[in-house]
């Protein structure tokens, strides 16, 4: 099959048919999934094509749909379930930490739990509160979790497909904002395994790195600081757990400078494991400090104030602009 | 579907067979068969045992920490033995008697207080869950394990078990809900033995019992006395073939006592005074059921001793097993966090082997 213009929306939509075709135990639940297809059309057409066994709707409460998912998993299912909103799947915290993230272990790799849950995150749509958090800092904090964010379509099916497919609980953070963006994706195509990152755009100058929802933001710095002169590289980590350290540390090392982009508060964050891991191993290649570009440290705010909030080209350029330039 | 709600309540009073005297009642409940009766007698005397048993292992410094079910033994016993071998059991830290009951091998029970690890046994070779240490959490797993053997055409039933402050935790509501809307085949079974470490009943809950929660969610609730294994055999029997037959969730509440502190670190001293202990120790499961059976010439002394025996070898392999001292592996800290270690894992790993291996060196 050759490329085609599709949304993230579709390719999300394509990759759990595709498993569900391939794979009579990957089941789909959760809040509104079945008839409606999702607040986002996500799930859409499932339960026509399957039967409300295997895609359907449950009562309002994301603890339950997550704990029935563990006992599912345990007993032979590959559930997948959506929590209809970012700041919604925290009821499902416990579940999510004391059970899904520990049951291999706790049973010396006896019982294992494959099962994904799929969250839709992040800001930038305009929504209104507890609809638009960044939450991967806690879920990345919590062993026994993977955790993914994919940025573009392609990426989105293939990542998608292999977290259906992994022994181990994946959440699975689907950019909100990214969803109806159309890109040009060739799903027949392999993608690389979760746990890898991929260098989006070569760079001499120095590397931005990021993640799902604010890598589009900084291929556009890169493109805009292409025009001034200045050559960025970007690396997509697509996976925050497990962490691709041998990627990310090559591009800084070529490049001597960098710059993490994420949407989230900085503090205690996912960017800031990244800035104290690379500068752990790349010290020496360092020609200045690694800076982040993140959300402010406040509650994700409202929607006319969300552009301030967010990162933004000018606040990665003038941030670049910073790398102490003057020295090398 | 709705269902007329006064289907749906429990009896007024707990359902009880043989009084605490020895003497059958007479309900309209049928009494289990005696074979079944002889059978639980005998697992109620080695589940005593092995309480007594671990009590002392704590004492000795073997166990970490041990919640006795001294008292409960007829609970512990009676939701194992209306179980067919298929079926699944979802036990809370209380219940390694019913585990053992079950057929695990108690040395493997009890690993997770003896912190040799988190859980000993195989849970998908036994179908026992691992032990649930936070309150209710599990119940929705067991929905979840119900549901997947339904939607597989399994008769499956799974017994899901907790206790009373555990009806006040969210997942204990939905896990009834989700399992009463999907009609999945789990008995919930509370044993409520009036406290909750030092809470008691009263602060738990305004219901009428426990058993009455059912009804918000269209799950029939029954209630058995929590010492008389004749009605708990009956109760639990009947709720599992129902859940088997297809009617769905059930709720059964068994009202008990725990006799013993919450665990070997608790005080009861500060929360309930010994005058309240005193008149349970007077319905104390065993005897009630040994009188019975002695009385209609269904357990002589000859049998009664055979029973003694059997739960002495019982305690003998305890000891044995926990008596000796293990060597517990740093590999496995990092084998088991997912089903390949990252490399993030390898390289932690590797640094505590290399700390390990300049130890011996010096």
């Amino acid at each position: 099959m050759a490329a085609e213009k599709l949304t993230m929306a579709n390719a999300l939509n394509r990759a759990l048919r595709d498993a569900m075709r391939a794979d009579d135990t990957v089941l789909m639940f959760g809040e509104d999934v079945g008839p409606l297809g999702g607040v986002f059309r996500i799930t859409d057409g499932l339960t026509a094509e399957f039967g409300e066994q295997r895609c359907f709707d449950t009562p309002l409460a994301e603890s339950g749909i997550l704990g029935m998912a563990i006992g599912m998993a345990m007993n032979g299912m590959r559930p997948v379930v959506e929590m209809q909103f970012d700041a919604f799947a925290y009821p499902a915290f416990e579940q999510l930490v004391s059970h899904a993230a520990k049951m291999r272990n706790r049973t010396r790799g006896r019982v294992g739990v494959p099962l994904v849950i799929r969250v839709p995150y992040a800001g930038g749509i305009g929504g209104v509160e507890h609809h638009c958090d960044s939450s991967e800092a806690y879920y990345a904090h919590t062993p026994g979790l993977h955790v993914v964010a994919p940025s573009d379509p392609a990426d989105a099916y293939g990542l998608l497909r292999k977290a259906i497919e992994s022994p181990d609980p994946v959440l699975f953070l689907e950019p909100k904002k990214l969803y109806f963006s159309r890109s040009e994706a060739d799903l027949t195509l392999p993608v690389p395994p979760i746990g890898t990152a991929v260098v989006r755009r070569p760079g001499t100058d120095a590397t931005l790195i990021a993640y799902g929802p604010a890598v589009p933001v900084a291929l556009e710095a890169a493109e805009a600081a292409a025009q001034e002169g200045r050559s960025l590289q970007v690396v997509d980590l697509r996976s925050i757990v497990p962490f691709d350290d041998e990627t990310v540390c090559a591009a800084v090392r070529s490049t001597g400078r960098a710059v993490v982009v994420a949407e989230a508060a900085g503090f205690a964050s996912v960017s800031s494991e990244v800035v104290a891991r690379v500068t752990e191993r790349c010290f020496h290649s360092l020609h200045a400090p690694i800076r982040r570009v993140t959300g402010f440290d406040i509650p994700y705010p409202p929607p006319k104030l969300e552009h301030v909030h967010l990162p933004s080209v000018d606040r990665i350029l003038d941030t670049v602009d910073d790398l102490q330039w003057e020295d090398s | 579907m709705t269902r007329d709600a006064a289907l749906l309540l429990p009896s007024t009073e707990p359902v009880t067979l043989i009084d605490p005297d020895g003497n059958p009642v007479h309900v309209g409940q049928d009494m289990p068969d005696p074979q079944a009766l002889v059978h639980a007698y005998a697992a109620l005397i080695a589940a005593r045992r092995f309480n007594d048993q671990a009590n002392a292992l704590v004492r000795q410094g073997r166990l970490a920490v041990y919640p006795s079910s001294h008292g409960q033994e007829a609970c512990q016993v009676a939701c194992v033995q209306v179980l067919d071998p298929g079926d699944w059991l979802f036990p809370t830290y209380r219940d390694s008697a019913a585990i053992v009951a079950r057929g695990v091998d108690p040395v493997q029970a009890l690993t997770l207080l003896r912190g040799d690890w988190h859980s000993g046994y195989d849970p998908l070779a036994t179908r026992v869950a691992p032990q649930a240490t936070p309150l209710a959490t599990h119940l929705l797993h067991a929905v979840g394990v119900a549901h997947a053997a339904r939607l597989r055409g399994e008769p499956t039933v799974v017994m899901a078990v907790c206790g009373d402050g555990a009806t006040s935790e969210g997942d204990f509501h939905e896990a009834l809900n989700f399992a009463a809307v999907f009609r999945t085949p789990v008995v919930f079974f509370i044993q409520n033995n009036e406290y909750a470490i030092s809470v008691p009943l009263a602060r738990q809950t305004a219901a009428p019992s426990l058993a009455h929660k059912g009804i918000g969610y269209g799950v029939p609730g029954a209630r058995v006395d929590g010492n008389d294994v004749a009605a708990l055999l009956s109760v639990l029997g009947a709720a599992v073939d129902r859940a088997r037959a297809g009617d769905g969730p059930q709720l059964v509440e068994a009202h008990t006592y725990r006799v013993q502190p919450h665990t070997n670190a608790d005080d009861p001293g500060r929360y309930r005074s010994a005058d309240e202990v005193t008149p349970w120790l007077a319905r104390d499961p065993i005897t009630r059921v040994e009188t019975y059976l002695r009385g209609r010439g269904l357990l002589d002394d000859d049998t009664i001793a055979g029973y003694g025996v059997d739960a002495e070898k019982l305690a003998e392999t305890m000891r044995a097993g926990l008596g000796e001292d293990t060597v517990a592996d740093y590999r496995d800290l990092f084998a088991h966090v997912y089903a390949e270690p990252t490399p993030q894992l390898r390289e932690q790993q590797a640094l505590v082997a290399d700390e390990l291996s300049r130890e011996e060196a010096r």
